[in-house]
């Protein structure tokens, strides 16, 4: 013991703990083309499955002939809903309490529903018999706006559900509504907007878009027929509650059902739900008695499964004159498609939509949002977003706009005006959340400072002096943005995925050398985990993060846990993995001790390693006493060291951050160029300095992407308009903006380490600021509100109607 | 259908094989030759994830006939380190955080590559310009472009080092 002992902060930085840019662990493979994406799975004897789908968007479906399509070679099977009815399978539960068809049951609601599933040898084989499937129907009328779909002689839409007026989430009042949810006051809240000084009324349209992860959606299913076991690797954002569904809706036994997700090309909430693809996949492995694989194409990914947004938000706020906001008012028609998909909690049919006070201080508000059926494709998930947290905060900072217009007050200082101060934390919202913490002035002031905001309006009211007098055709646009994210769901008491509660795992196990493995109920899909949750652990143990694996996605392996969307990882799986890690360090502490000769009290942690108190020569490291756990006999202590945590978190967290977007609209031609675009983000305590800066990046290009031109359109005949990367937006390297990236800490008081959560705040934040920055750049000449996307037609013409084109 | 012959050397080995006239070379390379580095991500071309060096051109192997192939020299992501170890692209790309779910970067790495010895002194609008068809939808691109401004620089400096 007389070696010397390095100083804390050297053996701290040697753990690679929390802080650390650490590189990540993953990249070694997926630099290499090592990766193991579902598609890179072959197995023996393996048949592909490929889907026949409506060409129409509402249509009966008169009969489905697969005589030709069977008799092809290699052709091994034909599924159709006939096929499935006596399995019960034709339809299946969706994640938000409705039903969806798996494959066409006597007609079809939208382009690109699945009528019938070809199984053959080869995926070439597999696609001619799509092609040789007859199918007859007759076309019914289609209703693609949610406000038509509500008129009284609207056509029925879901027929299985006429005469039901009762739904999952109350009461429906006509046969294309799905739910009414309300929250907040509505008589308080209209008595202050007929009172009010100022009220600003605008509706605001969030269009629908796709999450659109470069790897598109897919399974292999494989029955053993001999063992009984049902093993499915798959695309799976949550792959214990699959197997749960999975287990409930085919009725084999859950042991019996192994799902395994591999490495995953991007999610962004694509791959949370039950597809048609996956059930398919399972029975016709179930009957052919060998793998079956099913991969979706991009047209397929785009047309069918999990559009995200197409909210129109109806709002009014209210305010004093001096701008001291009063009231906030909503009524939201959410456009379901035909199936109401959605992947919210179930309490939440409208996910956190009621977090649409934003980040300020308004004492009385209302929320309404009516779900309606339409022949669209079902989903409404939530897009690299926390249950619609994105389509609340668009709301409420472009209704600050609006309001700021209507006061001729600057934007920014209506904010500031507005903010929940700091000393307000915990703070309670009127539409029901308790907000854990925040610095919102600190986190502003910071932004205004770093883009020298006094600055930008100086130069924009030059501009727009010098536009009027002919100089220039360019307009300068200021977007601001201060959100406030809701993630990490959820707490078991109000947060529950077809009942199941949104806790989450992870399990350690220290081997006898002192390296370890952690599994977590949650999986990676670019995020990082297997780097940044043994950086928690790291710091938990004292045992350096590259001695640390994580494992993830093996339900056969993992503990449960309801898995990886609404930036729910590290708040939820985070807080249990370093809970986990305090039970292990317990226990090494009585080892420690033991082994000291000294009571259980008189040791200390230092780092790596406990110390005797008032002695520090005398330690045992984390390395040491790992392996006196399994060699030494120590009275009362079981041998081994290991431990499980299932953390069902007290609260959610509320990561929040301030984004400026600078921007060039020339007027002539619609085009636009990103001139700065800064981005604070205050997600509490932050573990891996270099993972969030690519996270940021990477949400800020998404939403980049949606304010500015992506989008899923359908003409009125419920033809979709945007079904390949041609069409649909997805921005180049050349197009992308470069982002500044920025940072304040207010740890959440609740969190065991205080991190709050990023993934989804740059998609939550820049999309209002990308969009304020259109709007502003229009202001002085009298634009209110123009619906996104804005690409570059739309630009145009919203020049040409404010007369700007001379 | 009837199947045609097919000689194609990918990552150094020579293969022969047999393919309908329709097949593409993803497909050949992906589940006949087990190459899985090169991916599929649209199928149209538009995204790169599928790109490999053909005959000293980047390709989108989705939109190619493998017949197109016969005769070809094919360099895929699995060929690009050698036994010393990781292509300095490579190398660049996990320094700089230039990934993160990984689907695309076996084609981002491998057109890297290509326009590395296109213009082996690309300035960032080069690199952003020349990068154009390989789509990402995690790293909004900036760390991608960082990697590889400094593969280029590393690479440059290695060869004024050797002259």
């Amino acid at each position: 013991m007389n070696e010397m002992i390095p100083p804390k902060t050297e053996r701290a930085e040697a753990l690679k703990g929390l802080g650390s840019s650490r590189k990540r662990v993953e990249d070694a493979r997926f630099t290499q083309g090592k990766g193991n994406y579902v598609d890179d799975l072959k197995l023996p004897g393996m048949l592909f499955g490929d889907f026949v789908r409506s060409p129409y968007a509402h249509a009966r479906v008169k009969s489905i002939n697969a005589d030709k399509a069977k008799a092809l070679p290699g052709v091994v099977a034909v599924l159709t809903a006939a096929d499935l009815a006596p399995l019960n399978l034709h339809w299946m539960p969706t994640l938000a309490g409705d039903k969806q068809m798996v494959l066409a049951d006597g007609k079809v609601l939208f382009q690109g529903q699945e009528v019938a599933f070809v199984v053959a040898e080869d995926r070439y084989i597999a696609a001619d018999a799509v092609e040789l499937v007859e199918v007859e129907y007759e076309e019914l009328p289609v209703v693609v706006d949610p406000f038509q779909a509500q008129a009284d002689d609207a056509p029925v839409l879901r027929e299985d559900l006429e005469g039901k007026m009762e739904g999952a989430h109350g009461p429906r009042r006509h046969h294309n509504h799905i739910f009414t949810w309300e929250q907040g006051d509505k008589d308080a809240t209209e008595s202050i907007l007929g009172s009010a000084d100022v009220v600003a009324e605008e509706m605001i349209y969030y269009h629908r878009t796709h999450p659109c992860p470069l790897e598109t959606c897919g399974c292999v299913a494989s029955m053993d027929k001999v063992n009984g076991k049902l093993t499915v690797h798959g695309t799976f954002q949550a792959p214990h509650a699959v197997r749960t569904v999975a287990s409930l809706i085919s009725g084999i036994a859950e042991h019996n059902i192994r799902i395994i997700s591999p490495d995953i090309g991007g999610g962004f909430g694509n791959k949370v739900g039950v597809y048609p693809g996956y059930i398919c996949s399972i029975v016709a492995s179930i009957v052919t008695g060998v793998p079956v694989k099913w991969i979706e194409d991009r047209m397929e990914n785009l047309m069918a499964t999990a559009f995200a947004r197409d909210y129109w938000m109806q709002g009014k706020i209210a305010a004093t004159k001096d701008g001291k906001i009063t009231g906030l008012w909503c009524h939201t028609t959410a456009d379901h498609g035909a199936f109401d998909a959605c992947a919210d909690p179930s309490k939440f049919p409208a996910g956190f939509m009621n977090i649409c006070t934003g980040s300020y201080d308004i004492p009385t508000a209302y929320l309404a949002v009516d779900g309606v059926y339409t022949n669209k494709a079902p989903g409404g998930v939530a897009y690299r977003c926390s249950f619609r947290v994105t389509e609340a905060a668009y709301f409420i900072e472009r209704m600050i706009e609006v309001l700021a217009i209507k006061l001729g007050m600057d934007a920014a200082e209506l904010r500031a005006k507005n903010f929940i101060r700091k000393d307000q934390f915990p703070y309670q919202s009127a539409l029901g959340w308790e907000y854990d913490s925040g610095d919102y002035h600190t986190a502003w002031d910071k932004a205004l400072k770093a883009v020298d905001y006094d600055g930008l309006r100086k130069e924009q009211a030059e501009r727009i002096e010098a536009f009027k007098r002919g100089e220039t055709r360019k307009l300068l646009g200021i977007g601001l943005t201060h959100f406030t994210e809701i993630v990490g769901a959820g707490p078991v008491k109000n947060c529950d995925i077809l009942g199941l509660g949104m806790f989450d795992s992870c399990e350690i196990r220290i081997h006898p050398t002192g390296s370890a493995i952690a599994r977590l109920g949650t999986i990676s899909q670019g995020q990082g985990h297997a780097t940044t949750f043994a950086q928690i652990l790291a710091s938990e143990i004292g045992l350096p993060a590259d001695d640390i694996t994580i494992e993830e996605g093996d339900t056969d392996t993992a503990p449960y846990g309801l898995g990886t969307y609404g930036s729910r990882s590290t708040p939820v799986a985070g807080a249990a993995t370093a809970m986990a890690g305090r039970k292990i360090r317990a226990k090494a502490q009585m080892i420690a001790a033991y082994l000291l000769e000294v009571h259980d009290d008189d040791v200390e942690w230092d780092v790596d390693r406990f110390v005797v108190k008032g002695a520090p020569e005398r330690f045992k490291t984390m390395k040491e006493i790992a392996f006196a756990s399994y060699n030494q006999a120590i009275p009362g202590i079981e041998p081994g060291l290991e431990a499980v945590s299932y953390y069902d978190p007290p609260n959610m967290t509320y990561p929040f951050g301030a984004y400026i977007c600078v921007m060039e609209i020339d007027a002539d031609t619609g085009e636009h160029e990103i001139r700065q675009f800064y981005a604070l983000d205050d997600c509490g305590t932050r573990i891996n300095p270099m993972i969030i800066e690519g996270q940021v990046h990477g949400g800020a290009t998404e939403g980049y992407a949606i304010a500015m031109g992506q989008e899923i359109a359908y003409d009125a005949m419920g033809n979709v308009k945007t079904g390949t990367l041609m069409d649909f937006f997805i921005p180049t390297a050349w197009e992308t903006p470069h982002y500044t990236t920025d940072h304040t800490v207010t740890p959440s008081p609740h969190h065991p380490i205080g991190a709050k959560g990023v993934g989804e705040s740059p998609n939550v934040g820049s999309v209002p600021a990308f969009s304020n920055a259109v709007h502003d750049a229009f202001r002085a000449f009298g634009l209110v509100q123009s619906h996104m996307p804005h690409d570059q037609w739309r630009i145009w013409t919203v020049a040409r109607d404010l007369g700007l084109h001379g | 259908m009837g199947k045609m012959h097919i000689k194609v050397a990918v990552n150094g080995k020579q293969h022969e094989l047999l393919a309908e006239p329709r097949e593409l070379l993803i497909h050949v390379l992906r589940e006949e030759l087990e190459i899985t580095g090169p991916h599929i991500g649209c199928e149209t071309s538009h995204c790169g994830a599928c790109t490999v060096d053909m005959d000293g051109k980047s390709v989108k192997s989705c939109t190619v006939f493998a017949a197109q192939a016969n005769g070809a020299s094919i360099t895929t992501i699995e060929g690009l380190g050698n036994p010393d170890g990781l292509h300095v692209l490579q190398q660049m790309f996990k320094e700089h955080h230039g990934l993160q779910c990984g689907f695309c970067t076996p084609g981002m790495i491998t057109r890297a590559y290509r326009l590395l010895q296109e213009n082996p002194d690309p300035t960032e609008e080069e690199v952003r310009f020349g990068m154009a068809g390989n789509l990402c939808r995690c790293t909004g691109y900036q760390n991608i472009v960082k990697a590889i401004l400094a593969a280029a620089a590393e690479l440059n400096a290695a060869k004024e080092a050797a002259q």
